[in-house]
């Protein structure tokens, strides 16, 4: 079959993306896979805290709402799902959807296939007994210095257990911690058969993946080149027509708006870049400095001769520490002088915090409406400026101080310089910072627990 | 004739870890050719003095008119450790698009033209 197109849509590009990107993606035109990524790398972390509170929570629940609100036409549209939604607790979110796909119409039951084996959380303490030191990438460090704090330890899984999942004819495919691109590229290499080396059409879906894994970003959001004449109330979210030789198309549905071009095709495919030469996943080694683009018009965008390299003999592992607390503090000052003002607020704050005797590791100023962003490239701030942003952020290992700390913002009203507002969201959060730990690990102990299991609802 | 990078380039950013990305795109070839002389490691290292404080790499991308930069130690310590009203260094695009470059006059004119400059001035 040469001519065969497989079509796999972006669905969501975060936790907290757009509702009904991957619902108007089903129903406004043909697809044949849909996308959705829900995992950030601190993502993990805060989803193992709720899961010690609730074992049965620890997913994206919100998957859930979607993947029951479009089960209907999943099924009559023949549109598969793959989804890292399972985050550390694929099971219950599993079970959650068998519970309440009980009630819910479709012409033939959904096939679920849930993804486990990435959780090294409860293996840790064997795998550093066995000499696996995971040592931090960046800093070289082992991961003993901070054993006792780690909260959260998940290896990247590629493409292997979705092909398993998909083999199985599975409807709905949710994992734990998968690369974000293998969501778009599994479902190629299982449609085209491409063989486990063949390593340019994987390294082309590689590409594919990291073009979806954004969302609008590759169509039209957060874009710079000419963004005043994009439709941006209801963008179409980006969909890859691939071919079995590894060539594919950017497209989007044309009812949506949004915009797919050279410009936001190429701004995607910089996000997140680092030696652009060496994207290094689970599967293969992309080279994007291969990348041809060719912009065919009407919202599609041809992409051409990627070359790819050998896998990697490791996995990444992403693993979270707690590392003390932080909190935020902010007020406005209005003009005249509002950053003068402002400024006398932070040395007045700094002063107080001083005689309490509080200990941070980092307190940092920052003023929004000068600076904020840009720091000293913003150039001096401007007398004239109508009103000018306080935040102050403080940061340490001490509960107890941070919490000192997000009382002695209000006092500031009465007890500061004037013409101040703007504190109507009440006392400062307090968040425990998570701190992240890449590390590599040998992946045939990954692999060899990895588990595929499929449930009919 | 000397122009802001923006009037040439379109760029975006994001983070890893404490390390800021910026891709910077020309608008044309012929442009690409010009940055890639003059927006180098070091000059945006010099542009970030004060936000980046350690090293910067740059990367080359013909095939897609790009310059991709890395700006190491520049996010305050990156993720969620960092302090930072842009911790994923969103913005670092626009700030770097800050600088000021040299770009003969007919190039861009003709940037002009594919960016939309022309039209809104």
């Amino acid at each position: 079959m040469p001519d065969k197109t497989v079509r796999v849509a972006s669905g969501q590009g975060f936790w907290g993306d757009w509702q009904e990107a991957p619902k108007l993606q089903v129903r406004r035109g043909p697809i044949d896979y849909v996308m959705l990524d829900y995992l950030a790398e601190i993502t993990m972390s805060i989803l193992e805290k709720q899961r010690e509170r609730d074992p049965r929570a620890g997913y994206a629940r919100d998957f859930v709402d979607l993947v029951i609100d479009l089960a209907p036409d999943l099924v009559a549209r023949g549109v598969r799902v793959v989804s890292n939604a399972g985050g550390v607790n694929p099971e219950s979110c599993r079970d959650l959807l068998v519970e309440r796909l009980a009630d819910v119409e479709t012409q033939r039951p959904v096939r679920i296939a849930i993804v486990r084996g990435d959780d090294l959380m409860a293996r840790l303490d064997d795998l550093l007994a066995a000499g696996h030191e995971l040592r931090n990438m960046e800093t070289g460090e082992p991961l003993e210095a901070v054993r006792e704090r780690v909260t959260a330890a998940n290896a990247y899984m590629g493409a292997g257990p979705i092909l398993r999942a998909l083999r199985q004819a599975a409807d709905v495919v949710v994992t734990g911690r998968s690369t974000d691109t293998a969501l778009t590229y599994a479902p190629l290499i299982h449609e085209f058969g491409w063989a486990p080396d063949d390593w340019d059409r994987i390294a082309a879906g590689v590409v594919a993946g990291h073009i979806n894994e954004c969302g609008a970003q590759a169509s039209g959001g957060n874009t710079l080149f000419r963004w005043r004449e994009v439709d941006l109330i209801e963008p179409g979210y980006p969909i890859i027509e691939a071919s079995a030789d590894g060539a594919f198309v950017v497209t989007k549905h044309p009812s949506l708006g949004g915009r797919v071009n050279w410009a936001s095709v190429t701004e995607q495919l910089v996000y997140e870049m680092g030696d652009p030469t060496e994207y290094i996943t689970p599967d293969c080694v992309a080279d994007f400095s291969t990348i041809r683009l060719e912009d065919l018009g009407a919202d599609r965008v041809r992409v051409t001769g990627v070359r790819g390299r050998p896998r990697p003999g490791s996995l990444k592992v992403s693993i979270a520490y707690r590392a003390g607390y932080k909190a935020t503090g902010s007020l406005t000052y209005a003009y005249p002088d509002a950053y003068e003002k402002a400024a006398l607020a932070d040395r007045v704050l700094r002063g107080r915090l001083e005689r309490l005797g509080l200990r941070f590791e980092e307190i940092r100023t920052e003023y929004v409406g000068a600076g904020a962003c840009h720091g000293p490239l913003a150039g001096p701030p401007d007398p004239e400026l109508p009103e000018v942003g306080l935040l102050i952020s403080v940061r340490g290992e001490s509960r107890a101080d941070v919490e000192r700390f997000t009382r002695e913002l209000a006092p500031l009203i009465l007890a500061g310089p004037p013409t101040v507002t703007g504190f109507a969201a009440g006392r400062p959060k307090i968040h425990e910072v998570m701190a992240y730990w890449p590390a590599l690990i040998d992946r045939a102990v990954v692999e060899e627990v990895v588990e595929v299991e499929v449930t009919e609802a | 004739m000397r122009v802001p990078l923006w009037r040439v380039a379109f760029a975006r950013s994001g983070d890893k870890g404490d390390t800021a990305n910026v891709g910077l795109i020309a608008y044309t070839d012929a442009i690409y050719t010009v940055l890639k002389q003059s927006v180098t490691a070091d000059t945006v290292r010099n542009h970030f003095k004060g936000i980046c404080l350690g090293e910067v790499d740059r990367y080359e991308l013909p095939n897609l008119r790009a310059l991709n930069f890395l700006l190491h130690e520049s996010l305050g310590g990156g993720g969620t450790v960092s302090l930072m009203l842009d911790a994923q260094g969103k913005t670092f695009s626009a700030a770097l698009l800050r600088m000021e470059v040299e770009v003969p006059e007919a190039l861009v004119r003709e940037a002009d033209e594919v960016s939309g400059w022309s039209e809104r001035a």
